[in-house]
């Protein structure tokens, strides 16, 4: 006997941020039964974890669930999904809040069919965001090989010849460069914040060299290289002569855990270090892999299992202490860094083909913080106050926090939304 | 229902281009079906053309060719009709170029010698779809009897009371059970805790009465202490649940599956079914079976574990070296139990014990790992115990030293914190040994952070003992299910009650149970209390999916549930065993009973069943068995040299979406496959990998996911069965004199799209050389 056909659902809840937080919240909340409206302003969802190509430390790819989250929202009539779109203004108290959104001109409307033509046609490039401009594209682009919504974008930057032989090229109408900025107001009852993270700018970091030496680069950098669908096809290759690097150093809490820079732990960094360890190893068996950490932070029995199979591998080495200074090997472009061993005590001095920096998280909300009532923690997480409820933040918007976490803690964030619209 | 079929192709998107579309058109025309054709299908004039004839009540079965089904998913939305998405682009015309596979000259049609293999495939395409769309039905959601909205909670610690309360506060009636006689778990022992919010500096007093207090304030919330359950019967929605005093034996007490050595005779052959219920019953003797239900029973929709944790023992060698047996070296346990009765006071003598060595790694120099079920917790609590030393006396010492200091995340201010203390001394170092020396304890440490090797002079030694789940000692969910009463494969997880997904950290193999707190992994209290709100999450999703009639993660919203024919079931239990969810009891005959509420919609039952008595409204042995004969297998008698036909059946969660991405990326393979997607391998039965082979196909290849102990198949077992089931199919071919090669197995995950390509050209290849199936043309 079934009782009812349906939840009660109380109101709207928005959800800003269309990453692995987001979708998680989203989608939770949805299955429940509630009307959700999802915020993303990149023009495809899947945020940071569409750019990795595997998870620690299952070594499996991100696109596998975000395949499966795609298709829980394309069988759920109650999630409406925004690209594109950013957060102006929130007003109102929980249970009722006014959200003005800003859309920015996708100039590709609905008809698009991901067909491809345009990006045939046209010779414009821009910076590849994806790959953190490290190759260019088409102006007119997919912005992933599984985009959600799977449809194209053209850059504002197209060069004029191109923007008419795009159009000319389309056979379904669908590119409109007339779009023009759009603005929507939303009434919802709770507002749940996925904002989620940027890898801290390691220029910052100025003595680790980053930007003035090519073969110094970020671990988000070395994610997209090893990538099949990264610059260089998969293949781990030094950015200055695309030389199979032999030796590689990794230098972690590169900004993290420094009252100069992020004085928190950016919690993910030494086991996305080891799974480089393990891309690196699948490419190269005899490289030589270095590894200067503070502490290897290999927290809960499947991570401490990850490290102690790396342990194993008699080319991989760890090393206690911090990387302090770097140049550059003038005839070679190899890395010279010295670090201080802090056990011996010792200056180490090495000379590698590539350095790798361990960048941490940084929160988005502390780059460009919400325009609404929320508190944020002095390094500019959004702290949660559930007494006052009505808006939460989740993922990495809240705390550095890997894959699992953010999930478990996305799916709370569900219900503590859930609890307002239900309290009133 | 009474079908009306219409076919509508899409000649958008290059498919017009690559495909004759007369000769297309022709195949439901021959049929007798009405085909329409549009340069623009997706777009708003196409698809008023097939709503107005779903309007005009002209169709209600329609084949749509064109992209594929992942993309226009709500665009080609027609309530009411039972659709199929014919893949043409991403599966025929975008993978398979003119320039590999140039069109037929008007001289070389019917020539005898040449043909076209890629309209060949979308002409079989069509036929297939065609075909699907025939068998399958418009699914009905799936009604339980009796439908309890309760959520019951097990454990009453803070992870428990948490999701309880969080549970109410979304307007859920809510039962706590709790074995010891008061709430609280293991807070009730503390004398403080570590920060749970901003700033996450300093250690504060524990919360734990304050949420005692708090769940006063929940009439829907109702407390059982001093109570254990001892069966969890039924299915997610209706839930009979049978408490007891912990400790009791009642009928209720759920039946224990044999263990392995009793299932065998002394010589160890396998006993037959009617010996071992026999034995079974001898074994659960004064148990009611499993599918009788207390009528005295309460009624559950959902279930959430905080069952927690204990100690871990340590015993043995491993641990010699940190003087174990010594009366002041103790646990992290026993010590925040002696902070918790005021001083800290050694437990030999009772003197003031003001130096204390924290111990965090028991390897020495070889291990640099913490001890077993720490996670990062322990860290945390060694920082908060040696400010217990420091708050107990001024001139008090506390050491901690460590392999690794594990405060991730924000918890990296608490340690920060500490480290202001100029009476807490933190290094890195592997401590060799701890003795005693007269009134006190020498600890060894090398390799410290400080250089030299560490000898201190310690009045007590803390070990940084681990939190291991309950799970690795008891079931604590006791279900009457007949796979047995806990989750499986907890051992993967090292007896966690965890889930294998990084993306979905609360699913597990027993739908409508969710696990939270440190029974899932080591957490501190901040991580509990909020694990717990995702948990409450997940049971009251699961309710109200059932409530709705269908299913949760991952095929969420489905309504399909499966059909047993059970004239024809000849007991194998097959389904029943292979079952990842345990969604199937059998009674002693061994005839199964369905849960659908317990069901994820896989289709593994599907696929085992010998008898292929089972299926799903839209999915079943004959959707998919119609599709394959609806492939169309050239022989000698069309052409000098027919091309070969490949059926190639692979999941649709990971290897679809891969080959899709094929298609995105124009990268050409063999024509020659004809691409089924299947709701998991798990589903793949193997009367379809005969069927084609006895059709004249020359080839068969399945598609997984990666398996193993990482596996990534979203119903648990999937590649594994249906490699097992391939393998077994060698015998069978071996029989009709085929080779073993004509049929393989293959793992891809969903990012390996790239590899693809080249995967399915090479086994075309293979198969070619192996020459053409014989049965061909018979």
């Amino acid at each position: 006997m079934t009782t009812d056909k349906s939840a009660s659902t109380g109101g709207i809840i928005m959800v800003v941020g269309g990453g692995i937080s987001g979708l998680t919240t989203a989608i939770e909340s949805a299955e429940v039964g509630y009307e959700v409206l999802l915020v993303e302003k990149e023009p495809s969802l899947g945020g940071r974890v569409s750019q990795l190509k595997q998870y620690f430390p299952k070594l499996c790819p991100p696109t596998c669930g975000l395949e499966i989250n795609y298709r829980r929202i394309k069988d759920n009539p109650k999630i409406k999904v925004f690209t594109m779109a950013e957060v102006e203004e929130v007003d109102g108290s929980p249970g009722d809040y006014t959200v003005k959104i800003k859309i920015t001109p996708r100039y590709v409307n609905e008809k698009c069919t991901a067909c491809g033509e345009c990006e045939k046609v046209c010779e414009s490039e821009i910076s590849n965001d994806y790959n953190l401009g490290m190759d260019k594209r088409k102006a007119a682009y997919l912005p992933n090989n599984i985009a959600f919504p799977s449809r194209y974008v053209m850059s504002s930057s197209m060069l004029e010849d191109d923007k008419n032989k795009v159009k000319e090229a389309c056979k379904f109408d669908a590119i409109d460069f007339d779009m023009q900025e759009k603005s929507l107001e939303f009434k919802v009852g709770a507002i749940v914040w996925a904002t989620g993270w940027t890898p801290y700018d390691a220029r910052k970091i100025s003595n680790l060299g980053f930007g003035m030496y090519q073969n110094i680069i970020t671990n988000m950098m070395l994610e997209r290289l090893a990538a099949p669908n990264g610059p260089t096809k998969g293949e781990i290759l030094r950015p200055s002569d695309s030389k199979a690097p032999d030796t590689i150093a990794f230098a972690q809490c590169a900004g993290s855990r420094d009252e100069n820079h992020l004085s928190y732990c950016s919690y993910i960094c030494c086991m996305a270090s080891l799974k480089h360890a393990t891309y690196l190893r699948g490419q190269y068996p005899n490289a030589k892999i270095y590894i200067y950490y503070i502490d290897i932070r290999a927290s809960g029995r499947k991570y401490e299992n990850f490290y102690k199979k790396l342990k194993q591998d008699e080319n991989i080495f760890f090393i206690k202490g911090k990387v302090a200074e770097v140049s550059e090997e003038e005839s070679t472009g190899n890395i010279n860094l010295v670090a201080e061993d802090t056990i011996s005590g010792e200056k180490v001095r090495q000379n590698v083909d590539m350095l790798v920096l361990a960048t941490g998280m940084q929160p988005n909300a502390s780059l460009d913080k919400p325009n609404a009532d929320l508190q944020f923690n002095s390094d500019g997480f959004i702290v949660n106050d559930f007494k006052e409820g009505g808006m939460f933040a989740a993922g990495c918007a809240n705390k550095p926090a890997d894959v699992i976490t953010s999930n478990q803690n996305a799916t709370g964030m569900a219900l503590k939304a859930i609890q307002t619209l239900v309290g009133r | 229902m009474d079908k009306k079929y219409g076919v509508y192709i899409c000649t958008g998107c290059g498919i017009g281009d690559v495909l004759d579309m007369e000769d297309l058109v022709e195949v439901p025309d021959e049929e007798g079906i009405n085909c329409t054709t549009h340069p623009f299908l997706c777009g708003e004039e196409g698809v008023k053309l097939i709503q107005k004839d779903v309007d005009d009540d002209k169709v209600n079965a329609i084949v749509i060719g064109a992209c594929s089904r992942r993309v226009n998913f709500d665009v080609f939305d027609f309530k009411g009709c039972v659709i199929e998405r014919v893949n043409l682009r991403e599966g025929v015309v975008w993978p398979h170029s003119r320039e590999t596979y140039p069109k037929l000259e008007e001289d070389q049609k019917d020539d005898e010698e040449h043909f076209d293999p890629i309209q060949m495939k979308a002409e079989d395409y069509i036929k297939m779809g065609m075909i699907k769309v025939e068998k399958i039905n418009i699914p009905e959601p799936y009604k339980t009897e009796s439908f309890s909205k309760k959520i019951l909670v097990l454990g009453g610690g803070i992870t428990g009371i948490s999701a309880a309360i969080d549970a109410s506060k979304a307007g859920f009636e809510v039962t706590i059970v709790e074995k010891q006689d008061k709430l609280g778990g293991y807070l009730t022992n503390m004398r403080s805790q570590m920060p749970v919010s901003e700033p996450f500096e300093d250690i504060i007093p524990t919360i734990i009465d304050e949420k005692i207090q708090e769940l006063e304030n929940y009439s829907n919330i109702t407390i059982k202490t001093n109570t254990e359950v001892a069966r969890i019967a039924g299915q997610p929605g209706e839930f009979t649940v049978t408490f007891k005093k912990p400790g009791e034996r009642i009928p209720w007490d759920v039946p224990f599956p044999l263990p392995e050595e009793m299932l065998v005779d002394e010589k160890g052959n396998e006993l037959n079914a009617e010996d071992q219920h026999a034995k079974y019953l001898e074994y659960n003797k004064g148990k009611n079976d499993i599918l009788s239900l207390d009528p005295d029973g309460e009624l559950y929709g959902a279930v959430i574990l905080a069952a927690g944790w204990r100690l871990s023992k340590l015993e043995g060698e491993e641990f010699a070296h940190l003087g174990i047996d010594l009366p002041d070296v103790i646990t992290n346990d026993e010590f925040e139990k002696i902070a918790g009765n005021g001083k800290i006071i050694r437990p030999s003598d009772g003197k003031e014990a003001k130096n204390v060595v924290f111990v965090q790694s028991p390897g020495k120099d070889e291990d640099d790992a913490d001890f077993d079920y720490c996670g990062a917790v322990t860290s945390g609590v060694a920082l908060k115990h040696a400010k217990y030393v420091r708050e107990d006396y001024k001139d008090g010492k506390a050491y901690i030293i460590y392999q690794h200091m594990r405060t991730p995340g924000l918890q990296e201010n608490f340690y920060k914190s500490i480290q202001q203390d100029n009476g807490i001394f933190l290094t890195k170092g592997a401590v060799t040994s701890v003795t005693q020396q007269g009134d006190s304890l020498i600890v060894d440490a090398n390799n410290t952070l400080l250089g030299d090797n560490l000898n201190i002079k310690a009045d007590m030694v803390v070990l940084a003992n681990g939190m291991v789940p309950v799970t690795v000692d008891d079931p604590v969910i006791n279900l009457a299910y007949r796979q047995g009463p806990g989750f499986r494969d907890n051992d993967i997880f090292g007896g966690y009650a965890d889930s294998n997904y990084i993306c979905f950290p609360y699913e597990t193999q027993r739908t409508g149970l969710y696990a939270a707190g440190a029974i899932r992994r080591s957490m501190t209290i901040e991580e509990s209390i909020e694990d717990a709100t995702g948990a409450a999450l997940k049971a009251i999703q699961c309710i109200e999916s059932v409530n709705r009639g269908v299913a949760v993660h991952p095929r969420s919203g489905d309504m399909t549930f499966p059909d047993f024919f059970f004239q024809r079931c000849t007991q194998c239990k097959r389904c029943t065993v292979e079952c990842p969810f345990g969604a199937l009891d059998d009674d002693e005959k061994g005839t199964p009973k369905v849960n659908p509420a317990r069901c994820r919609r896989c289709g593994t039952c599907l696929g085992a069943c010998p008898e292929r008595i089972i299926s799903f409204a839209d999915y079943s042995i004959d959707s998919i068995g119609s599709q394959i004969k609806a492939v169309g297998v050239p022989s000698e008698d069309d052409y000098d040299e027919p091309p070969y036909r490949i059926l190639a059946l692979v999941c649709e969660n990971d290897a679809y979406p891969a080959l899709d991405m094929v298609g995105m990326n124009r990268v050409d393979y063999s024509p020659d496959v004809r691409v089924i997607p299947i709701r998991c391998l798990g589903s793949l039965n193997t009367i379809w990998i005969k069927d084609a082979l006895a059709q004249g196909m020359d080839g068969v290849i399945v598609i997984g996911c990666k398996k193993g102990d990482d596996y990534q198949c979203h119903f648990v077992k999937g590649s594994e069965l249906a490699e097992i089931r391939v393998q077994k199919i060698g015998d069978a071919l071996s029989s009709l004199a085929l080779e073993e090669e004509r049929v393989r197995f293959e793992e891809i995950a969903i990012d390996e799209y790239d590899k693809l390509p080249l995967l399915l050209t090479s086994f075309v290849e293979e198969v070619e050389a192996l020459g053409p199936n014989p049965f061909k043309g018979f």
